[in-house]
């Protein structure tokens, strides 16, 4: 056998009063291949140590066994594979029938670990051992990194997210948050709930009760009545749940760990008042041997004898220095296991802990040598003020009792329990309901902390009673050295040598050695770690200061943080017809749209030849109304507004206070005070802020409504040639060209829908009309479209054939063919703009950009060759310097050549003008500056038809 | 995560709002020159104190907003409508009684 099973050494003790496992429930699982049992209830680690198993780690820099140590959440030593889950605590995890549980951090084995030989090494390993070994040559640095990365402590995660994990995220507003539900936290929540607040009490472990779950039957009966108090009460509990950080606004973070049906979930908690009573954590005594398996705090071993009946050992020294140690004594005794007992109080101490991979004796304070499997400490608390520090506390260490003590917090976070003061349970739980009565006060009184700011403030004047303090021995490090921190393997003489060095700060040492920077993030080992570099420095611990609490508290999954995979997709109503008729998806910011449906090529010679039809719904619709939307027109647009004749439409270009150009799109009068503009399908949600800005904040005194109507209008846009024989015989509207003609609006019934409207205009540069019908409707006229243009060669095309239509008739994109800098005037548009009006926006810098001249412009361009088409971005260089950039290019099947839009300097921007495009390859080609945008129809007599 | 009472609809998360920076006196366009109206288009005084900032209740009423902030500490020290006088003060914002004093 070795030395990670020793049978008999502790084994399954006769039920006792306050064990939290159900002996009618026996399962197996497996522990690295070999099958175990265990009962309901049961941690992976309880279950293990009642079989014997000593062992379930190797640690992080020497690689040496680690075993049970706090024997709850924190357990550094005691993080296992489950599955194909990795990284679980396994002394909290409870253990489910089946599960495959399997050390981590260790190669070849658990058993025999080749980087044991860090230990025969550890001279290099010391204080700051990274930043001095791996710093030169730097062309090693990746092999340094392949080593590194097998040190580094983790388990093997899945290539992909399994199917059962389940993450959500949940936002609370209780009156009154209570962190810890130990006997203070039940009290505090249960007075502040009959006080009439809304409260959410969050235990971390898997029952409410705290120290009292491990106690004598007086605790056990005192528990009993708590927890029927809060049974009895609206407080909503949350167990195996933790209050992992405080945010300004008194915004709390909670994980739940085991909510119902899901692998973890976030609760964002908004919290009139916070209660921390988060209670104290067991500190480790730091002395030769403290880190080999069967040394144990005294909170362990009443653990796992009173909540698991394993007994932990057979014989047993235990150094006490306080009533929770005594306890302890009573428990293992009561256990049988044989005792020896070092009190501290009365000058008992413990020298240095003898074994390898286990213990097998102590050397104490008077020199001699006990044998014993077990080694228990009790010699201290540190205060778990972590919640306080976010809230803006900064905890004085208080000699007298050897922890720290709270000193200044704001009036929405109260505290109480052990981080108050010491623990008389009456006393406590006198202060407790105090606590909650005030938190429920301040929560739920008119003009109450709810929400505002505060500044933090002493905390004597908090209003509530102090508790008495209980004279505690200062213990952190016995005569020898020993390790600090367990997680990454920090010694007091790591420490001491940093100080030598001149890392002489908690906060220096504490990055130097990345004592506290491991899994257990400073809870176990920060205040040793304090009194190391006090020691060393020859200052107090107050003097010394803790290092920064920052949240979070306890390690959150990124799946809690991503919570649902929750991804909104917006579709037109014509979308079912899409999918059936093979439409390839284009997202487009949040829409799915059709790109085309297998040949865009054929698709752009349908629209230029017959007819066809494009969904358009993106397209972004604001209706307005008021008398004043023609002040609004000629503000925000750079053209003119004043004259547009009820059943015209005009093409308008927006630009910000920069001149840049912001939006393009058309708007168009259905009546006298009553427009609809269209917007760009990127633009559309900006657009409408945009608008709701300028009549909010600087012209207040207008009156004008705007309603977002992309949605409730199916917009589509029947093109071609034929597109009015397609339309006419479904709609009272009369097409012809005298009583509709470009660039006019109508409102009517199309396949006996009313309330369309139709504009005819033309992006293609086609005969075009674009209809907006009531979205409810937008299917079924989408498909009478179809039916009746079938005889014409109607055809569906998607948003690559428009793309390749407007470029052929030279129509700019917004955001393609114009960036963050493009103004009005380098995009084609300086006969849009009407300087000549008294004011819209962008104006002033429109005016400078014109008397300065500008410096790119657009223009249409054709390679020399016409098989050639440059890609899009491709650059326009002169000498090997790049002047200008190819904004749009596609093959045009009408002209069955290469055609694209660019940016050129004005030097360049005369027609007939040949540059040069260097392609992405580093080919140079020849193009030619056009005449026209247009390369399609320049006169737009196709349009006008 | 601050909160911000919006005065039409009482305290919500900062998360709800979008940011619209801080607010400057816009130049007369008519008569301005390319210096200050720059200096507004570009420039932000980022001071470590009181500023005086537009918000958009975007995933809200969907109003704008003139929040007055102290950048180090995050107090609100009012909220009010765009151009009028301070409709609330962040103090009594939070007792629920905003609605009572829409503007």
């Amino acid at each position: 056998m070795t030395a990670a099973t020793t049978p008999g050494a502790a084994t399954r003790l006769d039920p006792q009063p306050g064990e939290v496992i159900d002996r009618t429930d026996r399962f197996a699982f497996t522990w690295n291949g070999v099958e175990h049992h265990a009962y309901r209830g049961d941690t992976i680690t309880s279950a293990l140590a009642a079989a014997g198993v000593r062992v379930f780690s190797r640690s992080f820099k020497y690689s040496r066994p680690r075993g049970i140590l706090t024997a709850s959440y924190l357990d550094p030593g005691c993080t296992v594979q489950v599955d194909d889950e990795p990284n679980v605590r396994g002394s909290h995890r409870r253990i489910a029938p089946g599960q495959a549980v399997t050390a981590q951090n260790v190669w070849p084995s658990l058993d025999r670990d080749v980087k044991m030989a860090n230990q025969a090494v550890g001279r290099f390993l010391t204080a700051g051992f990274y930043y001095k070994t791996f710093i030169k040559p730097q062309r090693l640095w990746p092999t340094y990194q392949r080593v590194l990365q097998r040190f580094a402590a983790g388990g093997t995660a899945p290539d992909t997210a399994p199917d059962r994990l389940r993450y959500d995220k949940r936002y609370a507003h209780p009156d009154v948050l209570v962190a810890g539900g130990g006997p203070a936290g039940m009290k505090a929540a249960v007075a502040a709930a009959k006080h009439g607040a809304k409260v959410l009490l969050v235990e971390e472990e898997h029952e409410l009760g705290g120290h009292l779950r491990y106690g004598d039957t007086g605790d056990l009966d005192r528990l009993a009545l708590l927890r029927a108090e809060v049974a009895a009460s609206d407080v909503e509990v949350l167990t195996d749940a933790v209050v992992a950080g405080r945010y300004d606004g008194n915004l709390f973070a909670v994980v739940e760990r085991s909510a119902p049906g899901l692998t973890e979930r976030l609760t964002k908690v908004r919290a009139g008042v916070a209660i921390v009573a988060a209670g104290l954590i067991e500190r480790p005594y730091v002395v030769e041997g403290n880190d080999l398996p069967g040394v144990l705090l005294s909170t362990a071993v009443r653990r796992l004898i009173n909540l698991h009946a394993v007994k932990p050992g057979n014989r047993a020294v235990v150094l006490t220095a306080n009533p929770q140690g005594d306890a302890a004594i009573a428990d293992l005794q009561r256990a049988g296991v044989q005792v020896w007992a070092e009190d501290a109080r009365a000058g008992g101490d413990i020298v240095r802990i003898l074994g390898r991979g286990g213990v097998v004796g102590v050397e104490v304070g008077d020199g001699r040598k006990v044998p014993c499997d077990l080694v228990v400490t009790a010699t201290g608390w540190t205060a778990t003020t972590s919640l306080l520090n976010m809230a803006g506390d900064r905890p004085v260490y208080e000699p007298r009792i050897a922890r720290f003590l709270p000193s200044q917090l704001p009036d929405d976070v109260l505290v109480t329990g052990g981080l108050a003061g010491d623990d008389d349970l009456d006393e406590l739980l006198d202060h407790a309901r105090a606590a909650g009565e005030l938190a429920a006060e301040r929560a739920t009184e008119p003009g109450s902390v709810r929400g505002a700011a505060l500044p933090v403030r002493p905390i004597v004047d908090a209003c509530l009673p102090a508790l008495p303090l209980h004279d505690h021995p200062a213990m952190f490090r016995g005569p020898t050295h020993g390790f600090v921190d367990f997680s990454e393997d920090v010694g007091s003489k790591d420490l001491a040598a940093a100080v030598a060095e001149g890392y002489d700060s908690s906060e220096l040492a504490k990055r130097y050695t990345t004592a506290t920077m491991g899994p257990s993030q400073g809870k176990l080992e920060t205040v040793n770690a304090v009194a190391a570099v006090a020691e060393a420095t020859g200052i107090t611990i107050g003097q010394a200061g803790t290092t920064t609490w920052r949240p979070p508290y306890a390690p959150i999954t990124l799946g809690a943080l991503a919570g649902r995979n929750f991804e909104p997709v917006r579709v037109s109503p014509m979308q079912p017809w899409h999918e059936v008729h093979g439409a390839a998806p284009l997202v487009a910011g949040a829409w799915i749209r059709p790109d085309h449906y297998g040949d865009p090529a054929a698709e752009v010679r349908a629209v230029r030849d017959e007819v066809g039809i494009i969904d358009v719904t993106p397209i972004g619709k604001l209706d307005l109304q008021g008398p004043d939307v023609p002040n609004l027109l000629e503000l925000l647009y750079v053209n003119k507004w004043q004259k547009l004749d009820v059943g015209r439409v005009r093409y308008g270009v927006m630009c910000a206070e920069d001149g840049v150009v912001l939006d393009d799109g058309v708007t168009g009068r259905l009546g006298p005070d009553h427009y609809l503009m269209s917007t760009t399908s990127s633009g559309a949600a900006g657009i409408w802020e945009w608008i709701e800005n300028w009549l909010q904040t600087e012209r207040p005194g207008w009156d004008v409504h705007v309603t977002p109507v992309t949605t409730a209008y199916a917009s589509m846009n029947l093109a071609g040639p034929r597109s009015r024989d397609v339309l006419a015989p479904l709609t009272d509207v009369d097409l012809s060209a005298d009583a509709f003609g470009y660039m006019h609006v109508r409102t009517g019934t199309i396949a006996a829908v009313e309330d369309c409207v139709l504009w005819r205009i033309g992006f293609t540069g086609e005969l075009s009309y674009e209809l907006h019908v009531p979205a409810g409707y937008g299917l079924h006229v989408w498909e009478t479209l179809l039916a009746a243009g079938a005889d014409h060669g109607i055809r569906a095309f998607g948003v690559e054939a428009q793309r390749t239509l407007r470029l052929e008739k030279g129509h700019l994109i917004v955001g393609q063919d114009t960036d963050g800098l493009t103004k009005a005037g380098s995009a084609g548009l300086g006969g849009l703009v009407k300087l000549d009006k008294p004011n819209f926006v962008g104006k002033p810098e429109l005016v400078w950009q014109q008397e300065v001249g500008v410096t790119s412009t657009l223009v249409a361009l054709q390679p020399v060759d016409p098989t050639e088409v440059p890609p899009e971005a491709s650059q326009i260089v002169v000498a090997g310097r790049t002047v200008g950039r190819i904004t749009s290019s596609r093959r045009s099947p009408t002209l069955g050549r290469g055609v694209c839009l660019g940016q050129v300097p004005p030097d360049l921007a005369a027609p007939g003008t040949h540059v040069t495009v260097r392609l992405p390859d580093g080919r140079d080609i020849v193009a030619v500056v056009q005449q026209h945008l247009a390369h399609v129809d320049p006169e737009g007599a196709r349009l006008r038809g | 995560m601050i909160t911000l009472s919006c005065p039409w609809c009482g305290p919500r998360n900062v998360t709800e709002f979008a940011y619209g920076g801080e607010s400057g006196a816009r130049p007369d366009p008519a008569t301005a020159t390319p210096q200050p109206w720059r200096r507004y288009l570009y420039t932000n005084a980022n001071p470590a104190g009181p500023v005086t900032e537009t918000w958009l209740h975007r995933a809200g009423c969907r109003r704008y907003l003139v929040v007055e902030r102290d950048t180090t500490t995050n107090e609100i020290l009012a909220i009010r409508r765009p151009g009028g006088a301070p409709s609330t003060s962040a103090r009594h914002a939070t007792t629920g009684r905003a609605t009572e004093q829409r503007p």
